[in-house]
């Protein structure tokens, strides 16, 4: 979230798209119901009328998947009605940016397609630089190579008919929805956006997400209190875990997982600093040597020195993408011999399972750590294969509960809480910190002793968490914060600070290319300093009136509560709003007041040190034209990869850069009905926190699929009968639960049904049943390879147990 | 004796004070003999499920969970659950959790209980024996037939995470780093 929880008490209008926040973020309605109290309006568009869109002033159902026509839609509608902020879009986007000539968009594919490789060569969409080598740029946004005019040019093609012709929307559920959120695009109001695995879950989905961030952008809703681009999180710590960079192209604080040619450290420095020579730029990442030396200094403590590289050469250099379903690919293959899960249910979790399950087969062994049975630790056992048959060695360890054990836990809004221990771990169970510690201590004593290969990146890896049974997690928390490695002296503007070998970094601006300084995540630096751990704090207080909060827990980056909260005031530092002013300069002060501000610069318009609100990009400005996005600039429609429905924009049916599975089709005759996945109130992911849970049983029993009535009396299927579900991939039975709140959706003048259902259930566990995993597909998204779960085509069949 | 309204809620908000301020486990109810929280200790955390974060009271006697409930002090929930935060003591106080380590041999159709230190030397054994021999120095990169550098382990993988504490992430994410593992991956690609 650039926002924060409470935050949406502050909105004037909140459009949920993509989520469900009433039944998988229920307490998160608080803070809606508040702001719905106070006036604002809320606009829920989804495929089904779900519990959020019960509550909702303004609903509109469209057909999964398509997301982009609905949103490139609202786009069209604000520039077209002159709706946009139109001072925030001019000084702090990318609008008046000039694209060189080569540019170019047609008939559904952008310049430079490479048709055998399937890949754009993205310096072709470069902005055109003058002589100083900074964009050019037309502060009237007149130039018909300017980003605004080409935006223009592109969502001209989305007017309301085309778009709900590929969404199946009623026309007038759009516009209302257009109408009622566009509003916001003026100083004074704000619009929040809440999203998540609708948006992301799709061969688009990083498309998906910028066009909400673009939308956002040109209502001048970024930055602001009440304001943002919420991503509502739905693992307690998927933030923390994202954070900590548990990811294959992620190291800790979003710094880049070296890739094989970036040979040395100065290679990795040299690719992933980028620069500018614009002073009103701060660029923020330009700071990357600092944080990948701390953290190497973190890894290899005093054996990572200049003449070394910090140790750069332990660190695996990726080559192809090993992301998740790419892993399971190779594990299916064979070419996998060792897998450990921490807290994860591969058997069930991902896409395409009956494939992820018969890959677990071809593991020599396999190490489960969880407070539960799983799928994945029984997978050898499970119904329709003979163990006999499965070789895989395995090791299933019980783990401690979050009220077992002490460490700190950062929700949707980059809150870092501290969680005590109040019980002894049950049983033998041990905390993951714990198991972590004894893998590491007996692997580096096999190394020490026995030799082997490579073994200097175990070797000589700082360890150092204390004598104890367990490691001291404060000693953990403090590595991450980060320490002096020697006595300094930094001169900050007018202060000079004096810090001593030892002493706890007090901020990220401290921290060092030189080795003098480390932290094991830079953006974590700040959270537990000397004046003690900052995630435990339990300070009530709010000071703004905002719901800030600014001394309860701790959150990154520097706890700033909203990010990019330069955004929120005019170029020379006035609140946009001043009946909610997130942060204001005042000038005889010479000092911002509200929130930390996104860098303690004066305002943009001072001509020595103001500052671009947008720190994180060289250019310093919101991107309503990507540079970086490896299919397009702009958020183009096409069709799930398996779509009953042919793309009315263009000629290209899918996202181009996507390669099809063999198994993904769009075979509408053996498939002719929409599937969909969700989460619910009462079960969690893979269901091992909740199906072994006795209350949360009695609520939800079993595993069932969501109808309308019109597909039920068309298959003579009633309420509580079997079912059957196929796809390409597999079949599941469950119970049909025949629901007004399905609709058949009219596309393109005909009527599409869809088959909604949840993916909690499995065959471990109290409560047990078919996974709808089994039935989605592995096809993922060109940016991030998360896989299509949103949008499959299926088919259903009265009779149970699999027809 | 009997206890007006007013004392006990005087006791009550006393209790409450005690762990607002700091959250570490503390005596629930020094001033307030009569609340149902008699004896008992009490200590915060944050609930486990989705990302919103809630506050939690967790109110333990004689190091046991005896209730679970919504820490009114906290400025997101207030002091409400939904039905899953509501059933945190179920994941405290349950049978079916995992009490033991167990070892299922290959091709066997049952699991052994083990110990742990039997289970981590095996494990320590598996992790190097596959890293020894699926270590990937070099290799020849197909774009340009040049040779590079890579440290990786090609056959280990390692999953998960957004279960796990902050502080366990940072040394899963080291100790991945450090084993070669370039194919770790979590929920947040899912």
């Amino acid at each position: 979230m650039t926002n924060h929880w409470i935050d949406l008490k502050n909105s004037d209008a909140i459009l949920i798209i993509g989520c469900n926040p009433a039944e998988n973020h229920p307490i998160s309605f608080k803070w809606i119901e508040k702001a719905m109290d106070d006036g604002a309006k809320l606009i829920v568009v989804d495929p089904r009328y779900t519990r959020s869109a019960s509550k909702a002033d303004v609903y509109a159902q469209l057909r999964p998947g398509t997301d982009i026509a609905f949103l490139g839609g609202m786009i069209n509608y604000a520039l077209q009605n002159n709706l946009i902020h139109e001072e925030y879009v001019r000084e702090y986007t990318n609008a008046a940016f000039i694209i060189n000539e080569k540019f170019n968009f047609e008939d559904g594919l952008f310049c430079s397609f490479d048709d055998q490789e399937k890949t754009y060569d993205l310096k072709s969409w470069a902005y055109e630089n003058d002589a100083a080598g900074n964009p050019k740029r037309d502060m009237s946004l007149q130039h018909p190579r300017s980003v605004y005019q080409l935006l223009k040019k592109h969502y001209s093609r989305y007017d309301a008919d085309k778009v709900c012709a590929i969404t199946g929307t009623k026309k007038e559920d759009f516009l209302r929805v257009a109408a009622a959120f566009c509003a916001t695009g003026r100083p004074d109001k704000a619009g929040t956006l809440l999203y998540a695995m609708g948006i992301t879950q799709s061969t688009h989905g990083t498309q998906n997400v910028r066009a909400t961030a673009m939308l956002q952008m040109l209502l001048g809703n970024i930055g602001i209190a009440g304001g943002g681009v919420n991503a509502l999180r739905g693992e307690s710590n998927v933030q923390g875990s994202t954070d900590y960079g548990l990811l294959f192209n992620s190291l800790p604080g979003y710094l880049k997982a070296p890739q094989y040619d970036n040979v040395d450290l100065k290679a990795y420095k040299e690719k992933y600093t980028p620069k500018t020579k614009d002073a009103k730029s701060a660029n923020w990442w330009g700071n990357t040597p600092k944080y990948i030396t701390s953290l190497l200094k973190a890894w290899y403590g005093d054996n990572a020195v200049a003449e070394n590289d910090f140790c750069y050469d332990y660190l695996p250099k990726w080559s192809t993408g090993h992301f998740y379903s790419k892993v399971i690919e190779r594990m299916g293959k064979g070419e996998i011999e060792g897998l450990v899960c921490m807290g994860m249910n591969p058997a069930m979790g991902g896409p395409d399972s009956n494939n992820a399950r018969t890959a677990l087969g071809k593991l020599k062994w396999l190490v489960t750590v969880d407070l539960w049975q799983t799928e994945t630790s029984i997978f050898w056992q499970r119904p329709g294969v003979d163990p006999k048959d499965i070789n895989t060695e395995v090791f299933m360890l019980p783990a401690a509960s979050s009220v077992e054990k002490e460490g700190s836990i950062s929700n949707s809004g980059r809150w870092a809480q501290w969680r005590y221990k109040a019980v002894e771990p049950v049983g033998e169970s041990k905390s993951d910190l714990w198991i972590i510690n004894q893998f590491f201590k007996r692997i580096q004593a096999l190394y020490t002793r026995d030799k082997g290969t490579f073994p200097e990146p175990l070797t000589k890896l700082a360890w150092n968490y204390g004598e104890g049974h367990e490691p001291d997690v404060h000693l953990v928390a403090k590595e991450i914060n980060g320490y002096f490695t020697k006595d300094m002296t930094i001169v900050d503007k007018d202060k000079t600070l004096e810090f001593k070998k030892g002493d706890q970094v007090p901020m990220f601006k401290y921290l060092q290319e030189d080795g003098s300084t480390t932290s094991g995540c830079w953006i974590y630096c700040g959270s537990y300093t000397k004046d003690g751990n900052q995630m435990a704090r339990r300070d009530a207080s709010d000071p703004t009136g905002l719901g800030l909060f600014p001394k309860w827990s701790w959150c990154w980056p520097v706890n700033r509560r909203i990010i990019y909260n330069r955004a929120s005031v005019t170029p020379d530092g006035a609140p946009f709003n001043p009946k909610r002013p997130l942060i204001a300069w005042d000038a005889t002060e010479k000092k911002w007041k509200g929130d930390v501000p996104d860098g303690p610069w004066p305002p943009m318009k001072d001509d020595k040190e103001g500052k671009y609100p947008f720190i994180m990009l060289a250019e310093g400005h919101g991107r309503l034209y990507a540079l970086d996005m490896k299919d397009g600039p702009f958020p183009e429609h096409y069709e799930p990869m398996e779509s009953p429905a042919r793309n009315l924009l263009s000629k290209v049916q899918n996202n181009p850069l996507v390669k099809v599975p063999a198994n993904v089709s769009s075979n509408t005759a053996k498939f002719p009905l929409i599937g969909t996945t969700y989460r619910m109130t009462e079960h969690w992911q893979t269901g091992g926190m909740t199906r072994s849970l006795p209350w949360l049983v009695e609520l939800v029993p079993n595993m069932f699929v969501e109808i309308s009535e019109s597909l039920a009396k068309e298959k003579g299927i009633k309420k509580g009968d079997k079912v059957k579900v196929t796809t390409e991939r597999g079949a599941i039975e469950a119970v049909a639960l025949v629901t007004s709140r399905l609709k058949p959706l009219n596309v393109n003048g005909k009527p599409v049904e869809q088959v909604g259902m949840p993916w909690h259930f499995g065959y471990s566990g109290l409560a047990k049943g078919d996974s709808a995993n089994l039935l989605t597909s592995a096809v993922g998204c060109a940016n991030t390879n998360i896989p299509e779960f949103k949008a499959f085509l299926c088919n259903i069949e009265k009779g149970g147990s699999k027809a | 004796m009997g206890m007006s309204r007013r004392d006990f809620l005087r006791g009550g908000a006393l209790a409450a004070a005690g762990v607002a301020l700091t959250g570490r486990q503390g005596e629930a109810n020094a001033d307030a003999p009569q609340m149902r929280t008699k004896g008992l200790k009490s200590s915060t955390t944050i609930c486990p499920y989705c990302a919103v974060g809630c506050g939690l009271i967790v109110h333990t006697k004689d190091g046991k969970v005896v209730n679970i409930e919504g820490d009114p002090q906290h400025p997101i929930n207030q002091g409400s659950l939904c039905s899953k935060g509501s059933s945190l003591f179920q994941v405290a106080v349950n049978d079916r959790r995992l009490q033991k380590v167990m070892y299922r041999a290959p091709g066997s159709d049952k699991f052994e209980e083990k110990s742990w230190d039997w289970a981590l030397e095996r494990i320590a054994l598996r992790m190097k024996e596959t890293r020894d021999r699926t270590f990937k120095q070099k290799e020849i990169n197909k774009k340009d037939n040049k040779e590079y550098v890579v440290n990786r382990t090609e056959g280990m993988a390692f999953f998960g995470g957004a279960g796990l504490d902050n502080e366990e992430c940072y040394l899963w994410s080291k100790f991945s780093r450090a084993m070669g593992v370039a194919q770790l991956e979590h929920q947040a690609r899912l």
